[in-house]
């Protein structure tokens, strides 16, 4: 009797939560029934069931269209170059937050830290408006240079293809690198006490406190975002290079997200771009499996 | 000589406490130059990050003329309003406004609750099935089927178009839920317990004792999810054709590319000379974009110095565990 009111209580209890489990269902598990435009070959205003079922066509397509195949080698190598920029820069927040505790000065390390961070809240849009007075013909700085008689035509920073990468690079940290500092200053905080002051009786200098106390203290929570984020390698997004990108830097900016979005809601080829998405989200998963088991592997705990 | 430098020896001491206060000596100023570095590294960063709002903000005051040429860099020059005054009189944008702030408002509030209520939930030991169903929120922070899968999903779902697809897709947050979850379990379990044995059911509970205790982690989560749905552009971007529908973002959007096109021909016409024929279009662009640059920045600007400590906070206690 009491094991049956147990049991009738605890599906009610699951009956509570179940409108929002079927949310979930609809608007994260269901897009997966989208991968099926992939064995079509889906035309916009002809409805799906009319479409002619294609097989493997599409995927074939990815590696035998020789015009495919090197935009889609280009696309890689930039998801690549800038999945790759950001994960050898993955230190960066550690070292800000190891350099922003030495501070002696608390208003001097509060202000720091809210600045710093504030750029976080802002979206991409807002950072391109903000690049764009920046950087464009007549932006600030054109404008500061050619007053110092430095420039005689205006450097056109964001119309160019050369430094794509870096520059990409650079507004994702400028965005970022507070915030991400912010995991770190909390592992710092709680770091004994006592081990600082065991150092300072053995005479260490700042600098050796620094390598032998606080980052051997770090580097969990690094090794942690750092395979989180080398899980999520394919998946730069869509939105900054979205804002960022323009008739010139095309070729160089285009990551896999983009060249995606760019194939089926300016070129209308759905199908191909569902194949290659589709593509994407397994390899992503199969990472960060392994990523994930390599992790349970080498420190007997898992990430996810 | 390098084995004394480490430390001191008994036997040794009095050699060596010359050298300690040598080596007190060289630590301090290697000291000083560290701190010396930090302080400039730091105070540089803080400058890159503060000044391209500043600069904004001072562009949008000054005269159109010297802000279009470049000439505000530091100052405001010829400074007026009108700016911000003119810039509500187009078309569109008050609607773009209310679209904004009408998303942030009631897709925070749609967030917040369900974030609370499925934390509270996934935090209890006899719901049915709740290890699979915890999973089965928490996966699809990790994995989804790809944005043109969703915008197909989205639109066979008639979502396009459709004020509904900023609120409802971002009701369930998995991030917010662990957040919650990780709260309500740090609380004393009596308290629940208390609660249910003066015979209060799930949602007295929920309404009663967690509700009330969880005011900060809740207010964490409410300032997040409202940033996020301000700054949502993505979703107008796929799904949005109407202009009825557009929000801030998108208009902004749309605002710089109608300027770096412009400037982009101008560039090319005029092969790097000034370009003088367009250049009352050119400032008027100019003034506009940056002046809805503002007002789009505005309320994260107001926002957040009063809630950042608030949710540095938060995020901190969702860290602890992941």
């Amino acid at each position: 009797m009491r094991s049956h009111s147990m049991r009738s209580n605890s599906i009610r209890k699951f009956l509570y939560i179940s409108p929002f489990m079927v949310l979930l269902a609809v608007f994260a598990y269901y897009p997966l029934y989208g991968w099926v435009y992939a064995f079509f070959d889906y035309m916009p205003p002809i409805p799906l069931s009319q479409a002619p079922f294609v097989g493997l066509k599409w995927f074939r397509s990815l590696v035998e269209n020789q015009v495919k195949v090197d935009q889609l080698l280009q696309v890689i190598k930039n998801t690549f170059g800038m999945s790759g920029l950001s994960i050898l820069f993955s230190w960066l927040p550690m070292i800000f937050a190891i350099f922003l505790t030495e501070i002696k000065a608390v208003r001097f390390r509060k202000f720091i830290q809210t600045v710093t961070t504030l750029p976080n809240f802002i979206s991409w849009v807002l950072v391109y408006s903000l690049a764009f007075t920046m950087f464009s013909s007549e932006g600030v700085v054109n404008g500061f240079l050619s007053q110092l008689g430095l420039i005689q035509s205006p450097v056109l920073f964001l119309q160019n293809s050369d430094h794509v990468w870096i520059t990409m690079w650079f507004w994702a940290t400028w965005k970022t690198l507070g915030w991400s500092a912010i995991l770190y200053i909390a592992a710092i905080m709680s770091i004994d006490e006592s081990l600082y002051e065991a150092a300072y009786v053995d005479g260490a200098t700042r600098m050796q406190v620094i390598r032998h106390v606080v980052l051997p203290s770090m580097l969990p929570t690094y090794f942690v975002l750092l395979m989180l984020q080398i899980a999520s390698f394919l998946n730069n997004g869509l939105e900054q290079y979205f804002v960022f990108q323009n008739a010139f830097n095309k070729d160089t900016i285009q990551v896999l997200d983009l060249y995606v979005y760019n194939l089926a809601m300016g070129g209308g080829s759905y199908s191909v771009s569902v194949a290659i998405s589709m593509l994407k989200s397994l390899i992503s998963v199969v990472l960060l499996f392994s990523v994930n088991g390599l992790s349970k592997m080498l420190r007997g705990e898992g990430i996810v | 000589m390098s084995d004394n430098l480490t430390g001191l020896t008994p036997n040794a001491a009095d050699h060596n406490s010359r050298f300690s206060k040598k080596i007190k000596m060289q630590v301090s100023t290697t000291d000083k130059m560290i701190s010396a570095i930090i302080y400039i590294a730091f105070t540089l960063f803080a400058f890159i990050c503060v000044y391209p709002f500043y600069s904004i903000i001072i562009n949008t005051i000054s005269a159109n003329d010297l802000s279009a040429k470049g000439e505000i860099v530091f100052w405001p020059k010829g400074i007026h309003f009108q700016n911000y005054v003119d810039v509500f009189k187009i078309p569109g944008l008050w609607n773009a406004f209310v679209i904004s702030l009408g998303r942030t408002v009631i897709g925070t509030l749609l967030t917040v609750g369900a974030s609370a209520f499925l934390g509270f939930m996934f935090a209890q030991e006899d719901m049915w099935g709740k290890k699979f169903w915890y999973r089965f929120t928490i996966i699809t922070m990790f994995f989804n089927a790809g944005i043109i899968p969703w915008y197909l999903t989205m639109r066979s779902l008639h979502l396009t178009n459709n004020f509904l697809a900023y609120v409802l897709p971002s009701v369930v947050a998995p991030f917010f839920i662990i957040l919650v979850k990780t709260f309500v379990e740090s609380t004393p379990k009596e308290l629940q317990q208390a609660a249910s044995i003066d015979g209060a059911g799930t949602f007295t509970i929920f309404y009663k004792v967690i509700l009330p205790i969880s005011k900060p982690i809740l207010a964490t989560v409410a300032i997040f999810s409202a940033v996020n749905q301000w700054n949502s552009f993505q979703d107008t971007l796929l799904l949005v054709t109407d202009s009825k529908l557009y929000s801030l973002q998108f208009i902004l959007y749309n605002y710089i590319n109608q300027a770096s096109s412009l400037s982009t021909m101008v560039n090319l016409q005029n092969a790097g000379s000034t370009a003088m024929a367009s250049l009352s279009t050119k400032q008027t662009t100019t003034s506009i974009r940056m002046t809805v640059t503002i007002i789009v920045v505005a309320p994260i600007l107001l926002v957040y110095p009063i809630f950042q400590r608030f949710f540095v906070k938060g995020i901190i206690i969702g860290a602890v565990k992941g």
